[in-house]
């Protein structure tokens, strides 16, 4: 992330140590025996000695899930255990893909799926443009010399601890027909506007929503950027009468980038993966106009009398490839530019 | 292999913390019921095991509540995988069915329970199986509209007779939103059970003769143009059908308190949270569902209390259910629920809604009465194990037809391939 | 975008004030009420009855309709301010409502009745907190139960998050080994999965070690997270190698140097980890749904959500309940708010 070369806060550090101070006993137990261990294969086989533990939580419950996740897209029935499962090959594969046309999904065997393709990239598209532009602009605002900046601070980022489910009742309850919105318009003479039944509205408000619980991390890391770009470039750019835009476009944007980069790459995940704010807010609706791609998946594997764990695998190894191939493109742009 | 032996070790002491955790009750039987709530349901469920606790000292009865979620989506998991609980409160009756205990062996007295459950007991049971006693209804919900009659007169129209057409009463209640600009004319749940009773109404079959389903025929599509029609004449408001993607179910039961529907297309369950809050505010009714070129059939349902059949103690299973279904603790739980009885001895007898308004005794009887109407076809579309898969189907598709995405025809291409998709993906 | 650059210009002009200030006080103004408001509201709103919920427009306190003992009659009446035919207005108690017609009498004078058109009536009304939203249903659940097994799960998952992530960090950051890009890869490539798709497949897991309804079935599937991994990596590759380097000459051993160097190096990124894992566990609602079944191991975020029925939302229950999940989560922001935000923020300063 951000350069560091600096300690942690003092405060921070210490009200951790107290924390952990029967913590630190242990560590220092644990000791003993990883010193011996360390004597018996050597400094640089401590590498897999640490990995171990995480790797073993994750092998046991994200790669082989995975697994039997690809073990379920190649299989179908009704039945849970794989064993109980007949193998059908790429069948499932095959509806996923079975379309007339691609760019248009009501001609697709699996309409909801496209569907849910389109609005999840289009929602991504929208949310990590205005998560950039929103965060970035408050990132600038709370690096002013303003007053009551820690508080600001912590306004804009007491949402991101609220969960999905909170977010999306909350706004519910402000958006729906006779939501705090409306009544607002009404007293102002307009028209009641039922946000969550117009496809444009809805997507817009999931947008917004999305926006507004999350901008806050995305503040901060921006804001730590700020902070570390030494003020005395801006002072000599001030000598030379550099013009403020200019400042901006030459100093503060190449400085801020690997900074951009970890949000647009968060970002991105957090949009991709989004299912329950929207699940909650528009259930999906109006018609399918927010059926997100994991909203699909779920609804597949779980809503349906017959639970097509299959379908929903297939489907879910889609987007798992996608995804990962999205991510390694956009490491590889990071370290491009943020090289530069 | 180390690492799974890590892992054991971790789960053992996870499994010996968790022991500890948890109050233990020594030389009991434990029997564990999942159940969800409408409405104080479950607290009175949980006053009737406590009587039966009293009285059954080597049994401990463990209600287990939870949000409905769990039921559709987590227990058929679960059951799937054998963890499932004893004895559960499910609504996807042919779908459990796989999983229920056929009770016959252990009850007192089986011929009971075929006299009084007789018409439900199929509902429960596994396909194939015509004998098994899996469970009874806690609830028999029988659809039908309720309606806003203060609006009716402050319109000054006159409220539709018992055999007028959903075409008259579309007509009556836009007239009356008018006058008295109530938002919703007529609104209808989004769900299955409540458009098939406009459906069968208007002589969908849902079956062919050979008892296949042929979701899509004349009568199906008289009533989804309907629906559809209402959605775009203003009689019906996009909320509920149109608002949400899939097979959510949206009800307007808040809308209908507050005043702003005339009509409502609901059902029995409905009855005791308007008796309870709308009081004084306005006068509703419950009416006689209305008539189609089918006649006037309203759909029935409900939530059946199944005994699931990887139980380790079926005997006690079986004690707690003989005492959750015998007539007198049963007529109290349907009494001060205010369901309509799933019970044909209590339902002949007449139950006495004590708690309830005088409001609330007429609804009551209205839907009590309409168990008599419900036709032959409703009955087996209710009964048919998969019937979710065609109700599913038919929200998502119609939903998406009512807001505009895709015309009525596209709507019925797509209901009749994604229920035969998935009716050949159960029989894989 | 001039707002950008008045970091420099703050700097050499105090005390002035500029429009960009004024801007920017403004934007912060409008960033309260927005970040603010719909949670207040959200608050407000639980403490509404189930018929103040539902009206428009919606009160912006909670109100209830003001009731009145009146001599002769068995029940408290409700008061309505009733404009009569001559434009008066008056404060009459109702009886009885017929069809569209209302039955009022005057509290101070009972004997006289007066019959009012039902539109003519407007409620009066009094600031009253439906405190039944959360008494109910707490006194109905295991509530106590319910909050010590979230925050079990929630602090103990957090701590085994913090210890295995941090030490794969580590590895990851600190060391050159074969197969590093391969874990590497196996962290960026999981880092987009959501665990929704893999629900079904992590139950199988669960079952197969006899986990389900153990509240480790909720703490040890995500303790592995790829992100708190991937974050902890970013950050530990910015700390100085040298320091490391002369650790290891002073014969520190591997652990030793994790735990007394890189450790406290990495709090600010530690911090950030664990307040996402406290977040993350806190709120988890799916997958405990689908591994907890019975009461006794039920977490707040399950338990809670109980009344939600097939047919019928009890919204009164539901705000309240929410509220009530909310707290502690607001508790641990007031109470860590700076750790928090300069653990992020501070990351970068210099």
């Amino acid at each position: 992330m951000a350069s560091a070369e600096t300690n942690p806060r003092r405060d921070g550090a210490g009200a951790a140590g107290t924390l952990a101070a029967p913590l630190a006993l242990v560590m220092r137990l644990v000791d003993w025996p990883m010193r011996a261990l360390q004597r018996l294969i050597g400094e640089r086989r401590m590498a897999y000695v640490f990995i171990l533990p995480n790797l073993a939580f994750f092998s046991l419950f994200v790669f082989l899930p995975l697994v039997i996740n690809f073990v379920f897209s190649v299989t179908g029935g009704a039945g849970l255990f794989p064993s109980e499962r007949p193998y059908v090959g790429a069948q499932q594969y095959a509806y996923l893909f079975d379309c007339g046309s691609f760019l248009d999904p009501s001609s697709c065997r699996e309409d909801h799926f496209w569907r849910g393709v389109y609005n999840t990239a289009r929602f991504t598209v929208f949310q990590v443009t205005a998560m950039v532009l929103f965060s970035l602009l408050t990132a600038v605002v709370l690096n002013m010399k303003i007053r009551g900046r820690g508080f600001f601070r912590a306004v804009y980022f007491f949402p991101v601890l609220l969960s999905p489910v909170v977010v999306a009742l909350t706004w519910k309850w402000i958006l729906q027909r006779d939501g705090l919105l409306n009544a607002a318009l009404t007293s102002l003479g307009g028209e009641r506007i039922l946000f969550l039944v117009d496809p444009s509205w809805a997507m817009f408000w999931i947008v917004f929503v999305s926006v507004w619980a999350h901008m806050g991390f995305y503040t901060l890391i921006l804001l730590a950027g700020l902070q570390a770009i030494p003020a005395d470039l801006y002072e000599a750019a001030e000598m030379d009468a550099t013009p403020r835009w200019r400042m901006f476009w030459r100093i503060t944007l190449p400085l801020l980038w690997p900074n951009m980069i970890v949000v647009i790459v968060l970002a991105l995940i957090k949009g991709v993966q989004t299912f329950d704010e929207v699940f909650v807010l528009t259930g999906g609706g109006p018609g399918t106009a927010t059926l997100m791609i994991v909203h699909y998946i779920y609804e597949t594997a779980f809503a349906n009398q017959v639970q097509n764990f299959g379908l929903a695998a297939a489907a879910s190894v889609v987007l798992g490839v996608v995804l990962f191939a999205l991510t390694l493109a956009q490491l590889a742009a990071s370290r491009r530019k943020g090289a530069a | 292999m180390q690492r799974k032996h890590w892992i054991s070790a971790v789960a053992a002491t996870a499994g010996l913390a968790i022991g500890l955790m948890a109050s233990t009750a020594f030389a009991q039987t434990t029997v564990r019921i999942a159940w969800y709530s409408d409405g104080n349901e479950g607290e009175v469920l949980a006053d009737l095991l406590k009587r039966f606790e009293a009285g059954n000292k080597d049994i401990k009865v463990v209600l287990d509540q939870v949000p409905y979620k769990a039921i559709t989506e987590n227990l058929p998991v679960q059951l799937a995988s054998g963890q499932g609980p004893d004895i559960a409160r499910v609504v996807d009756l042919g779908g459990v069915a796989r999983y229920a205990l056929d009770m016959r062996p252990y009850l007192k007295d089986a011929s009971y329970w075929e006299k009084n459950f007789g018409p439900f007991l199929p509902w429960m049971r596994p396909e194939g199986d015509s004998s098994a006693i899996t469970g009874f209804m806690t609830q028999l919900t029988v659809t039908g509209p309720f309606v806003n009659k203060t609006l009716f007169e402050q319109a000054g129209t006159p409220l539709p007779g018992p055999k007028a057409t959903w075409e008259e009463w579309g007509k009556a209640v836009k007239d009356v939103a008018a006058k008295v600009k109530a938002p919703f004319p007529l609104a209808m749940d989004r769900s299955g059970h409540r458009f098939f009773s406009v459906a069968v109404s208007e002589g969908a079959k849902v079956f062919d003769d050979k008892g296949e389903p042929a979701v899509i025929d004349e009568g199906f599509k008289r009533g989804a143009k309907l629906v559809y029609d209402w959605h775009q004449n203003g009689t019906m408001a996009k909320e509920l059908w149109g608002s949400v993607s899939g097979t959510a179910y949206r009800g307007a039961n808040d809308e209908f308190k507050n005043a702003q529907v005339v009509m409502y297309q609901s059902g029995s369950w409905q009855i005791a949270q308007f008796d309870k809050t709308v009081g004084d505010a306005f006068d509703w009714v419950a009416v006689p569902s209305p008539c189609g070129a089918g006649g006037c059939s309203p759909m029935p349902g409900g939530a059946g209390l199944v005994a699931i059949k990887t139980t380790k103690s079926p005997e006690a299973v079986a004690k707690v259910m003989d005492y959750l279904a015998s007539e007198p603790v049963l007529s109290e739980f349907y009494a001060r629920s205010l369901f309509v009885p799933g019970h044909l001895g209590i339902a002949a007898k007449g139950l006495d809604y004590a708690g309830a308004t005088p409001q609330g005794k007429a609804a009551l009887k209205v839907f009590s009465d309409q168990v008599a109407q419900i036709s032959p076809a409703a009955y087996k579309l209710q009964g048919y194990a998969n019937n979710r898969v065609i109700f599913n189907a038919v929200i998502s598709r119609l939903g998406q037809a009512i807001s505009g995405e895709g015309s009525l025809d596209d709507a019925y291409k797509r209901i009749e391939s994604d229920v035969a998709q998935q009716i050949a993906e159960r029989k894989k | 975008m001039s707002l950008v650059t008045k970091l420099a210009t703050a700097r050499r002009k105090p005390g002035r004030w500029h429009w960009t200030d004024i801007a920017a006080y403004a934007y912060l103004a409008l960033g309260v009420v927005l970040m603010f408001g719909p949670v207040l509201w959200l608050g407000m709103s639980s403490f509404k009855t189930q018929a103040g919920l539902l009206e428009f427009p919606p009160s912006l306190l909670p109100m209830s309709q003001k009731e009145v003992t009146v001599p002769g009659q068995s029940q408290p009446l409700p008061l309505f301010e009733v404009t009569m035919p001559d434009g008066t207005k008056r404060v009459l108690a109702q009886v009885r409502r017929i069809g569209i017609q209302a039955q009022m009498i005057d509290p101070a004078n009972p004997g006289e009745t007066v019959r009012v058109p039902i539109e003519g009536r407007v409620p009066v009304r009094e600031f009253k907190l439906a405190t039944e939203n959360y008494t109910e249903p707490l006194e109905r659940f295991a509530f106590t139960r319910f909050l010590w097994n979230s925050v079990f799960v929630t602090l103990i998952a957090t701590i085994i998050t913090l210890i295995i992530n941090s030490m794969a960090a580590y590895a990851l950051s600190i060391y050159e080994f074969r197969g590093k890009t391969a874990v590497m890869l196996m962290v960026v490539g999981t880092l987009m999965i959501p665990i929704t798709i893999i629900l079904v497949p992590v139950y199988l897991v669960i079952t197969k070690l006899g986990l389900v309804n153990s509240l480790w079935a909720v703490i040890l599937p995500g303790a592995a997270t790829p992100t708190g991994v991937f974050l902890l990596r970013q950050y530990m590759l910015t700390l100085p190698r040298d320091l490391i380097e002369a650790a290891r000459m002073d014969k520190a051993s591997e652990w030793q140097i994790y735990w007394r160097i890189v450790m406290p190096l990495a709090m600010p990124a530690l911090a950030v980890l664990a307040i996402f894992s406290i977040m993350w566990r806190w709120n988890e609602f799916l997958w405990p749904l689908a591994v907890l079944t019975k009461t006794e191991s039920y977490t707040l975020q399950i338990g809670l959500n109980a009344f939600q029925g097939e047919l019928q939302t009890q919204w009164h229950y539901l705000l309240a309940m929410t509220v009530v999940t909310l707290l502690p989560v607001a508790l641990v922001f007031v109470f860590l708010q700076r750790f928090i935000t300069t653990g992020i923020a501070n990351t970068g300063m210099k």
